[in-house]
């Protein structure tokens, strides 16, 4: 029980901290002290408590995108384990449930941005659309391929790797990992995908989506996007991450990976500048060419000898 | 009849020297010298009369043309140049907003700065081309200026640029009361370019011969000028490409230059420091030393920062081939400046019109080997900067030479009668033209000027043809071209 209360603390605030710890790197890197780390928290709170505008072109599709969203982050991130390999609620089936819910909430927020009649954000829109169904089989590709082997189709099998996979363990979980971090980079829109930091209309793929928003929408967007880039953390983070060991230790584990994996998405946008548009798909065939790799690693290990 | 006059760079000549020509004559004649335009606009010639004048570089001699032609009160039309000469166009609607004398045959009669609500933009039909407006608001702090993207998907078919947004009227207001801090204002990122054409203009006028010490200052100001701008201008190509390291990097050795303008005149960008007769600070043997020691750790940090990029693949494979204009095209549309140097065209107001500094002082004009994409003019901003911080030391270090002359000659002459004076600065950007004409009491009747944005912002529209539409940021950052320079 107290595992659940643990979760749900890291569930909400933890995303804050990614965030923070991201910038900070960056920060690091450009040779600047930055903002705390507890900066994107501020500024969460400091949006909530602001008011919000709202476009007379806009129908009602705008208004609840940002809470279907952030339900939709919210509803996933419970089905996913979290540190010491517990989900906070577990149902049959969950990848399914995981990456559909995920995908209502990327539809709202799609048609919300066109819903503004801005053409800036039908392109962020269309761009956000592309780059989503590239991603989706790469991911469930990997994802399925691992819970296969353990037969049982809930996230859990990703906790016993090693149990199932036995010799072929260290490189599902390796080459899934690489596979995930991109999928971090995408969905969590950084650089070299999307650039988090630009003003530019014309270059941005999310912060274009959410243009119109302002106040709490704003911040609800911006939290749910926080969330998916701890979801997927946390299924590298239990993937690494040794079973059998004593919760609290495990705990501190699941935190210490999340936080260097932030500093690795931190690092990435350093040292690389963003990708030009019509090479993102190239990226992305890494990660898919990477998801294939998985499946074979998985189908030798099944029907290998 | 001699068709054009010759002059040079900051000479006074007398108005009843212009040749005054027929419309169709001066049209053949500036086909047949096919030269470039850095001149051409009208003036108010009374009973309804207008007057066109039109100067031309010649590049490779040093030497200016000018000639005019007298357009009666009821000839509201010619035939236009730019069907010959492409590179007039810009010229040709201006003057057409400005005085109502119609081109005929003009392939792109649109308004420049005024009549905004008539722009008629290039419509492109079909179900799968989109348009994008943009602005004249945007996102970042920028000025303002509306772009019309015709675009299939993210491909740009072609983009429409429609400025005015900035106009004041600065041409107006230099005739009722022209100042130097009027002059300096015009375009804020090239405060030492314009304020030393209009100081030499007015020099010219009074008959001021200025100290050789202010003309080495001026002369290193405008190359610091040079230096923190396009420093910046790296910084600002690696923070569109994302590449947030080049950005802050760059971004604070910028500011090692501008603060040592401070150090010199009290601004950063130079404002007060120049004026007609000379300059109003002097850099004293301390400043000099500091100075150094600052350009050092600049040219330091720029080559380091620059090598890294260069060798980054992710920064390179956004600036290569993106936003290209061709060598033919530079020439054909008149680019000027920097545009045109990235793409190989061999054109340097300070190396074409030299004064006897660059020879002195042993500056070489170094042509640059660029093929119009971003990368060329992220690499020629790179060179440049090597450049001005080379000659900026050896300026710095003759300076030292003439501690005892004055900064400031200051005469009460009055302004030549019915005179006709052209200077030219290469700014950072490219050529800053001047042009004044005064009347027969020795008032100011006419001032022009050219920024070379003029030129160039129909480049920015070429070079993002069948670019993605995302890499216009990127394309529009590496011309980096000047709305207010272009509005007045």
């Amino acid at each position: 029980m107290i595992m659940f209360f643990v979760n749900l603390i890291i569930l909400l605030f933890v995303p804050f901290l990614m965030t923070g710890v991201i910038k900070k790197t960056k920060t690091f890197w450009q040779g600047k002290k930055g903002p705390s780390v507890l900066q994107p928290l501020y500024d969460f709170i400091r949006l909530m408590k602001k008011d919000f505008v709202i476009s007379n072109t806009t129908s009602f599709v705008f208004r609840i995108a940002p809470i279907v969203s952030i339900v939709t982050v919210l509803f996933a991130a419970m089905l996913v384990p979290l540190a010491s390999g517990k989900a906070l609620i577990n149902i049959p089936a969950g990848l399914i449930i995981f990456a559909y819910t995920l995908g209502l909430g990327k539809f709202v927020a799609l048609i919300s941005a066109m819903d503004t009649g801005s053409s800036f954000e039908g392109m962020g829109a269309s761009r956000e659309a592309c780059f989503t169904t590239t991603v989706e089989p790469a991911f469930f590709v990997t994802i399925a391929s691992i819970m296969a082997l353990s037969g049982n189709y809930t996230f859990d099998s990703l906790v016993n790797i090693t149990a199932n996979a036995g010799n072929y363990g260290i490189l599902v979980t390796v080459f899934a990992s690489v596979v995930l971090f991109i999928m971090i980079l995408v969905e969590g829109s950084r650089v070299p995908v999307d650039d988090p930091a630009t003003h530019l209309e014309l270059t941005m793929i999310h912060e274009v989506m959410i243009l119109d928003n302002s106040g709490s929408d704003l911040a609800l967007f911006s939290w749910a996007n926080a969330i998916k880039m701890l979801l997927i953390s946390s299924l590298i983070a239990n993937m690494i991450i040794p079973s059998g060991i004593t919760e609290w230790i495990s705990v501190l584990l699941y935190l210490s990976v999340v936080f260097i994996i932030s500093i690795l998405i931190g690092t990435v946008e350093s040292c690389m500048a963003r990708i030009r548009m019509s090479h993102v798909f190239e990226f992305i065939f890494v990660m898919s060419s990477l998801a294939l790799v998985v499946l074979s690693l998985v189908i030798a290990r099944m029907f290998g000898g | 009849m001699e068709h054009w006059i010759k002059t040079k760079n900051n000479t006074k000549l007398n108005l009843s020297d212009i040749p005054s020509l027929s419309i169709s004559d001066l049209r053949c004649s500036i086909i047949e010298q096919n030269k470039r335009p850095i001149g051409f606009f009208g003036k108010d010639w009374g009973n309804g009369e207008t007057r066109l004048f039109v100067v031309l570089a010649d590049d490779d001699n040093g030497d200016l043309l000018v000639s005019s032609a007298l357009f009666s009160a009821d000839e509201k039309s010619y035939e236009s140049i730019t069907q010959d000469i492409p590179s007039f166009h810009i010229f040709e609607r201006e003057f057409y907003e400005q005085f109502g004398i119609k081109p005929l045959n003009h392939p792109w009669l649109k308004p420049v700065r005024k009549n905004q609500n008539e722009y008629e933009f290039f419509d492109m039909k079909g179900e799968e081309v989109h348009q994008v407006a943009v602005g004249p608001i945007h996102a970042g702090v920028i000025e303002p200026g509306h772009f019309r993207f015709m675009c299939n998907g993210e491909n740009v078919y072609h983009l429409e640029i429609m400025l005015g947004y900035q106009h004041r009227g600065v041409e107006d207001l230099m005739l009722k009361r022209p100042s130097n801090q009027l002059a300096e204002s015009i375009c804020g990122d090239s405060v030492i370019a314009y304020n030393t054409a209009y100081s030499q203009v007015m020099e010219t006028l009074r008959g001021i011969e200025i100290s050789d010490k202010a003309k080495l200052i001026r002369k290193a100001a405008l190359e610091m000028e040079r230096a923190a701008i396009q420093i910046g201008d790296m910084g600002a190509i690696a923070g569109d490409i994302a590449y947030s390291m080049g950005a802050a990097v760059f971004g604070v050795t910028r500011t090692l230059i501008i603060n040592t303008m401070l150090e010199w005149s009290g601004s950063r960008f130079g404002r007060g420091l120049i004026n007609v007769g000379g300059v109003n600070f002097d850099i004293s043997e301390d400043e000099i030393t500091s100075t150094l020691k600052t350009l050092d750790k600049v040219g330091k940090d720029v080559d380091r920062m620059t090598q890294t990029m260069l060798k980054n693949s992710t920064v390179m494979s956004r600036l290569e081939k993106t936003g290209t204009v061709s060598f033919e095209r530079a020439k054909e549309i008149g680019l000027v400046g920097m545009a045109a140097k990235a793409s190989g065209v061999d054109l340097d107001s300070r190396f074409d019109f030299p004064d006897k500094w660059m020879h002195e002082l042993g500056f070489e004009k170094k042509y640059f080997k660029g093929v119009g994409d971003v990368n060329s003019r992220f690499k020629l901003r790179y060179k440049e900067i090597k450049e001005s911080l080379s000659m900026i030391r050896k300026i710095l270090n003759k300076l030292k030479e003439y501690k005892n002359e004055p900064i400031l000659t200051s005469t009460d002459n009055e302004l030549a009668k019915d005179a006709f004076v052209i200077s030219i600065t290469e700014g950072w950007r490219g050529e800053v033209v001047h042009i004044a004409m005064t009347d027969s009491e020795g008032r100011l009747s006419k001032y022009k000027i050219k920024d070379p944005s003029f030129n160039n912002w129909y480049g920015l529209a070429l070079a993002v043809r069948n670019n993605g539409v995302s890499d216009f940021p990127l394309c529009n950052k590496s011309f980096n071209l000047s709305y207010s320079g272009n509005d007045l």
